[in-house]
């Protein structure tokens, strides 16, 4: 036994696996708070979309209407919390948190009678011969569509921020609302499109744990990986290139734990399995030391309720 | 005016327990400049907001061009050719010039397209901008350019403009007269919100004066004079305050050489400041906000610590001294926000009166609150200061912004200080309120305390001044005594006459509003 035993494609292709259900909530979370909104119930919606989506893969037998059930529990969720801080203006911190509560109680109820069932599989994506290639066949072209749906997600929604009329607006929204009010901008309406959307990639994040990841349901599997979305966010200083890089390091540290676990490596394992928190407390730390909000890129409204009154 | 591009008839809005607009009628002519007079809480914002589509009014109707005018939305209002400038900009700090004006447009052109347009139309009218800047880096008076050049790229016909030359430099003020008049020469009629009395006797053609909701009545402001423009807003005589004369006493604050990192990320640092305060002087300091206003108060305050020798108060070196220290020593300050920063919004006024007062006042003894001796201290101030409100027990919250102002002024002018700092003390006040703290102001300094008032209002600054320095860029200009200082001088302090003599290769970025500010300071 020793560090030998650890294969780097495998390692690679392990992380890309791991990193995928954290990448799609942090990408949901990005667009919400961009918008504004600081919506903490990330993994509240990742474990219902975990068991809804599992109980749905299960019941018909197609992972495919597993992944849609999954994102439309997440965003009904997600809804919930829109309705109780966008519309009766509730504090959006205790909400969130209430939503996560609420979340893995609601999925442990849900989730009775699901354990032990092994969900039908999700297919590889065929690329034909190009997944016999060496390194790179499994690595870049021997995925499932949910990996590279994350991916392309990623492209997505840097363009929809950076170039897209409707991007423009919903960063206006969560710079400034007042002023996008005043601008005619339908603020409460946007933002809870945007808090649909992100509970819709929490829950298919959630559900890549559940049907793919693992694939099984135990309760509370997400394990605080809605957590670690929130913060890649921030680490990621509101950009989408960001969450990936910081999606794919934390997979990437995960996987490392895993694999050193297994290889026996003398390291305390819990000292790896802080080391996202940490990482995130250290860059939040370094870049508010240099410049405060701005340099961090945080929308300026960011958490701020918001009533149109006169 | 039977050619009328807007007209108004029976226009009324009411919000619960007030009504802000009763039966309103006035009209508007092609290419006329038409002034709204009135003090605070008159009635002016909610009207422009009705025609600008932000608030619907409870009954009457608008026409535009002979049609009927109720736009359900701003989009509808700018559709039907109305743009608005705001009076706090509506415009988003991170985002740049370019994406800020299509933000403002149906139907923004690709942004190469769009900049260009920019380009061009900013130096048709002389506003000078670049499409690709950061808006939360421009200066109060380019930023205003975004919001008028985003109105302009749509070619209203009806401009409305809401307090616009508050945060603008007496050249830059200049400048946006000269392209209100290019407007309205070519045919785009300006509905003008200010309270400043002799902009809009230069200015504009026709002028509506509102009252607590209703119409007292119209003029051509040119045939009448401020003090009569003045009298039929407030509907009573106003007495400037009255300033004795008196010598400068000894010195009661000194900074010497005093630079400061800004306080937060679209903040100033403060550059090589020095001053010297005598009691029973009042200093006046000018300037655009945003150039260290802020920061200048917070060094004073104790908010920020300052290095050791710098800021002496009667001899003693106070940089290292928290507020509360200071506060014991006699150096008092009331910061420019009322809500938050100088008051706590959902506290009471005599727990409000108790944070900044209970250490000279002995409100609290051994870590205890004296409550009857703290409401006593907040019904002095009350009383003293003709507070409106029904009593301390109410939320600071409750008090309109000038009710606010002179509470928080007055609580610390009755903690007699020996040196009392105040920012922006009339921001927002009405015309009478704004004499009372003014003359209150005055009569400390008359009783022997040194004051420092910082603010935007040169009128203010000029009317109750002993000496009077600009703020520009972090910088402190040498005091001058205030009496006989032109507008043209003020000017030149308060915009570019730093970069004549720019010390030092201290400047960290560029700022293009000093650039401008320096070419507009200087007249062919």
């Amino acid at each position: 036994m020793g560090l030998s035993t650890i294969s780097p494609t495998l390692l690679v292709a392990s992380l890309m696996i791991a990193a995928t259900p954290i990448l799609l909530a942090a990408l949901g979370e990005l667009v919400v708070e961009r918008a504004g909104v600081l919506n903490l119930g990330v993994e509240g919606m990742m474990i219902t979309g975990a068991i809804c989506g599992f109980a749905a893969a299960v019941g018909t037998g197609s992972p495919a209407l597993g992944f849609v059930a999954a994102a439309a529990s997440g965003a009904a969720l997600a809804l919930v919390f829109g309705f109780l801080t966008q519309i009766l203006l509730s504090n959006q911190v205790a909400t969130g948190l209430a939503l996560t509560l609420f979340g893995l109680g609601l999925s442990s109820l849900l989730g009775q009678g699901y354990s032990g069932i092994r969900p039908p599989p999700t297919a590889r994506f065929d690329f034909g011969p190009l997944s016999d290639l060496p390194f790179v066949g499994r690595v870049v072209f021997g995925h499932d569509w949910i990996v590279y749906l994350s991916l392309a997600l990623t492209a997505l929604i840097w363009w929809f921020l950076t170039r897209s009329r409707a991007g423009l607006t919903l960063r206006a929204v969560g710079e400034n609302h007042e002023a996008a009010h005043a601008l005619g901008m339908k603020v409460v309406a946007i933002r809870l499109c945007a808090i649909a959307f992100g509970g819709a990639c929490a829950g298919l994040g959630g559900a890549y744990l559940s049907l793919v990841r693992v694939p099984q349901w135990t309760e509370g599997m997400t394990a605080g990986a809605g957590w670690i979305a929130l913060a890649i966010v921030v680490f990621a200083s509101w950009r989408a290139w960001g969450v990936l890089v910081g999606a794919y390091l934390f997979g990437g540290v995960t996987v490392l734990q895993l694999n050193l676990q297994a290889a026996g490596v003398a390291f305390p394992v819990e000292y790896l399995s802080m080391s996202p928190y940490l990482v995130t407390i250290a860059v939040l730390v370094l870049m508010s030391a240099r410049s405060g909000r701005r340099a961090l890129g945080a929308p300026a409204c960011l958490g701020k309720p918001f009533h149109a009154s006169q | 005016m039977t050619d009328a591009l807007l007209s108004v008839e029976g226009l009324t809005k009411a919000y619960p327990g007030v009504v802000a607009n009763d039966d309103v009628s006035f009209a508007v002519a092609s290419g006329e400049v038409h002034a709204l007079l009135g003090e605070n809480g008159a009635g002016k914002s909610t009207l422009v907001k009705m025609i600008y589509g932000l608030v619907r009014p409870d009954a009457g109707q608008m026409h535009l061009s002979g049609k009927p005018h109720a736009p359900a939305s701003p989009k509808e209002a700018r559709a039907a050719g109305v743009a608005m400038v705001f009076q706090h900009f509506s415009l988003f700090d991170a985002l740049d010039v370019a994406e800020n004006v299509a933000l403002g447009m149906e139907t923004p052109p690709p942004r190469r397209t769009l900049a260009r347009r920019i380009r061009e139309m900013s130096e048709a009218y002389g506003l000078p901008l670049d499409p690709g800047r950061i808006v939360g880096d421009l200066s109060a008076g380019e930023r205003q350019r975004v919001e008028i050049i985003r109105c302009l790229l749509q070619s209203p016909r009806l401009l409305i403009m809401d307090e616009p030359t508050s945060v603008l430099t007496p050249q830059e003020v200049r400048i946006l007269f000269a392209t209100l008049e290019k407007l309205s020469s070519e045919g785009t009629a300006i509905l003008y919100i200010s309270h400043k009395l002799e902009e809009i006797r230069t200015l504009c053609d026709g002028a509506t004066i509102l009252r607590q909701g209703r119409v007292v009545g119209s003029c051509t402001p040119a045939e009448k004079s401020a003090a009569e423009l003045a009298e039929m807003m407030v509907g009573s005589t106003l007495s400037a305050p009255k300033r004795a004369r008196h010598e400068a006493g000894e010195v009661a604050l000194e900074i010497r050489g005093l630079s400061l990192p800004p306080a937060h990320a679209f903040g100033t640092p403060l550059r090589d400041i020095s001053l010297t305060l005598r009691k029973g002087e009042v200093l006046g300091i000018g300037g655009v906000a945003g150039n260290g206003q802020d920061e200048l108060l917070a060094a004073l305050s104790g908010e920020m610590r300052s290095p050791a020798g710098r800021i002496e108060l009667a001899g003693r070196d106070i940089g290292g001294l928290d507020p509360t220290g200071r506060r014991d020593l006699g150096l008092l300050t009331a910061p420019e926000e009322r809500l938050g920063h100088a008051a706590a919004p959902d506290m009471s006024l005599t727990e409000n009166a108790l944070l900044t007062a209970h250490g000279r006042e002995r409100l609290a003894r051994h870590g205890f609150i004296d409550w009857s001796k703290a409401r006593g201290f907040a019904e002095r101030v009350i009383t003293a200061f003709d507070v409106r409100t029904p009593g301390p027990e109410n939320a600071a919250r409750s008090l309109s912004g000038g009710n606010l102002q002179k509470f928080v002024i007055g609580r610390e002018v009755l903690q007699r200080p020996a040196v009392l700092v105040v920012n922006q003390p009339t921001w927002g006040v009405d015309a009478s309120a704004a004499a009372a703290i003014r003359q209150a102001l005055l009569d400390l300094a008359a009783e022997g305390a040194a004051v420092i008032v910082i603010s935007q209002d040169l009128d203010e600054l000029m009317e109750i001044s002993d000496r009077f320095a600009a703020l520009n860029e972090g910088r402190l200009s040498d005091p001058r005594p205030a009496e006989g200082l032109s507008v043209e001088e003020i000017g030149l302090m308060l915009g570019g006459a730093h970069d004549l003599e720019r010390p030092g290769g201290d400047r960290p970025a560029a700022r293009p509003a000093s650039d401008a500010g320096a070419a507009e300071a200087h007249p062919s």
